[in-house]
């Protein structure tokens, strides 16, 4: 956490300039809304370093030691956690891979090319097909779900990759970012310049407006790739097969029988923390990348 | 206006190979349709039929005739509105519903409450720390529901606890988090710690496109930073306000995941703990598709009902200053 605050601070200065005047007064102030983000980033970190702690617990240790004080079991609970149904847990993890990252990369390429149609082009029923889109956003999952599954399961996709990846890959949320990305990134005169070269519309949105849009398109793929991680109900309703599980459903098939044999609740444990880490890997890593910011659907001019 | 200036080009006469105006236009005019048509295929097999699927459903049901065995014993057969009479009068639903209008209650102001106050701390000046409580408190964003229920649901668990052991210490009375009303502490909690930093950050990015010299002069007035944050920061940012509060009442009204994955660690939480809970038992726990449709049909629109009642109450008010228009 320590190295990961000293790499924060360094653009501090520069994004948090401070007012001229600078009286103390206002020094003596600072302290509150600082003490109050402290707080507030100890609660949110505060299950992490839990979980961090527990995970090197054995079994008896973690029914017995103090809860923050390390244990001694973390190498036997990785080891279980491996030979756990013959190492069943990395299948989820790679299927979450999967579900995420194919369905991500799918969802933002459906989601640039539609986000720039309706951002670029002046077109008949334009306002009719975003609303219609934007709809998609507010049905809730379960309205979605149930039936996804019977469609699913009469074309006999049910219970495949398919069932899980197809539905996600539409993501109103990411065409409306999108929509706003292109708005902004893409001036109408440099499309205008293309057609007078004679590139076709395809070319034009391939090779000049999709280079502009990729800093927004990083963080529609990223939001797609969370929001397909994240995902519970989906696989839940249309999975019945524990191999083609993601982790999220893995971890709670665990729990559920992990709570008539408590010993599997080490397992749990180690299997949570390690099914956080890449995810908070991923956050780390492509954050210079990844303009919080553009994922409320601000675009600076 | 473009077309306009291509069409005075073509009256000239192009004298460069390039291709005629126009075709360009023809062009221009169908590709944004062929841009649109994944978009619109996907909505059509995965949004549009799977709607209309569950709205048929919700008004059929199954007829059986006999014993129900062999073929065509079996029928889907018209039900009307029975369906949907029957989850109106469900007591399992209603009760379910009322149980998530109280979680709701306390998850919405808690957690959109508290990404304000951290969203305007980290707008104000000098605060140190920024970027890394910033990150911090989005963190939770980025940990799958299931987990982060794993995870506290362990955290409330008395025999693990920290918090049991620091309250043993100290001789307090120890509440239980996993039954009766600490039940809804206990699952607000976690969907106000997955949900406030994503909220603080909408929230955030509307407070920096605010441009300095808006409240330069209140500061030149003397106006403490309190002020500053109720009279013109609050007010400003009312539109992403809306917004954030526009999604919440939609997941909040739709959790699903995190009592679930409580179940296994408590007996208190039901089958029919919250109404989409029920409605999978409906499906698949109990085979009827058709009851099941119903109350999914039944949460959507009170969910559609609920959240633009909230819009258009909250635009009603904010029509006046809300020129930026956050919600559209």
């Amino acid at each position: 956490m320590s190295s990961l605050a000293v790499r924060k601070t360094a653009p501090a200065a520069s994004t948090t300039p401070g007012t001229a005047q600078g009286p103390p007064l206002g020094r003596r102030i600072a302290l509150v809304p600082t003490l109050t983000l402290l707080l507030g980033a100890i609660y949110c970190l505060l299950p992490v370093a839990w979980v961090l702690i527990a995970a090197t617990k054995s079994g008896s240790e973690l029914f017995s030691t103090f809860t923050f004080f390390p244990g001694t079991g973390f190498a036997d609970n990785v080891s279980d956690l491996n030979a756990y149904r013959d190492g069943v847990y990395w299948k989820w993890m790679g299927n979450s891979a999967l579900y995420a990252g194919v369905g991500a990369l799918l969802s933002t390429a459906v989601s640039a090319v539609s986000g720039y149609a309706l951002a670029i082009y002046r077109f008949k029923g334009r306002e009719t097909i975003f609303s219609v889109l934007m709809a998609g956003v507010l049905m809730p999952p379960v309205i979605l779900a149930i039936p996804q599954y019977l469609l699913m399961a009469k074309a006999d996709l049910a219970d495949t990759y398919w069932s899980v990846l197809l539905p996600l890959v539409l993501s109103p949320y990411g065409v409306y970012l999108s929509r706003i990305y292109a708005a902004a990134a893409v001036p109408g005169d440099v499309v205008e310049a293309g057609r007078m070269d004679g590139a076709s519309e395809w070319r034009i949105f391939t090779r000049i407006a999709l280079p502009m849009m990729v800093p927004g398109l990083v963080t529609v793929f990223l939001f797609q790739f969370v929001a397909v991680w994240n995902n519970f109900l989906l696989p839940y309703i249309m999975l019945s097969d524990d191999e083609k599980f993601p982790i999220t459903l893995g971890l709670f098939t665990l729990l559920e029988q992990g709570s008539n044999t408590p010993a599997l609740y080490t397992l749990v444990i180690t299997g949570a923390l390690l099914a956080v880490i890449p995810l908070i890997a991923l956050f780390l890593v492509i954050q210079r990348f990844w303009s919080l910011d553009l994922l409320s659907g601000a675009v600076k001019s | 206006m473009t077309s306009a200036r291509r069409r005075s080009y073509g009256v000239k006469g192009a004298p460069y190979a390039h291709p005629s105006p126009t075709t360009t236009l023809k062009r221009a005019r169908s590709a944004p349709y062929f841009f649109l048509l994944p978009a619109t295929v996907l909505f059509a097999l995965f949004f549009a039929l799977p709607i209309g699927y569950a709205v048929w459903l919700s008004l059929h049901k199954v007829q059986v005739n006999g014993l129900g065995l062999g073929s065509g014993a079996r029928r889907e057969v018209w039900a009307g509105f029975e369906n949907y009479a029957d989850a109106l009068t469900d007591s399992e639903l209603l009760d379910g519903a009322l149980r998530v209008l109280g979680y709701g209650a306390i998850v919405v102001p808690v957690m959109l409450g508290l990404a304000l106050v951290f969203a305007l701390m980290l707008d104000s000046d000098k605060v140190k720390l920024a970027p890394f409580t910033r990150l911090a408190i989005f963190l939770p964003y980025a940990i799958p529901g299931v987990v982060a229920a794993l995870l506290w649901g362990f955290l409330y668990l008395p025999d693990v606890s920290p918090f049991y052991f620091v309250l043993e210490k100290l001789g307090l009375p120890q509440p239980d988090l996993l039954d009766g009303g600490g039940l809804y502490a206990a699952l607000s909690n976690i969907a106000v710690w997955g949900g406030t930093g994503f909220n603080m950050i909408v929230i955030y990015t509307s407070l920096q496109a605010i441009p300095t010299e808006v409240y330069e002069a209140a500061k030149l007035d003397g106006a403490t930073p309190l002020q500053i944050a109720l009279r013109i920061k609050i007010p400003m940012v009312a539109p992403s306000l809306v917004l954030t509060f526009f999604f919440s009442i939609i997941a909040t009204l739709q959790v699903f995941s995190e009592p679930t994955t409580l179940k296994p660690l408590t007996n208190s939480v039901s089958t029919t703990w919250s109404p989409l809970m029920k409605v999978y038992r409906d499906a698949f726990g109990e085979g009827d598709i058709y009851s099941a449709a119903a109350g999914a049909v039944i949460i959507a629109v009170a969910t559609l009902v609920l959240s633009f009642g909230f819009l258009r109450a909250a635009n009603s008010r904010n029509k006046r200053d809300d020129s930026q228009g956050a919600v559209r």
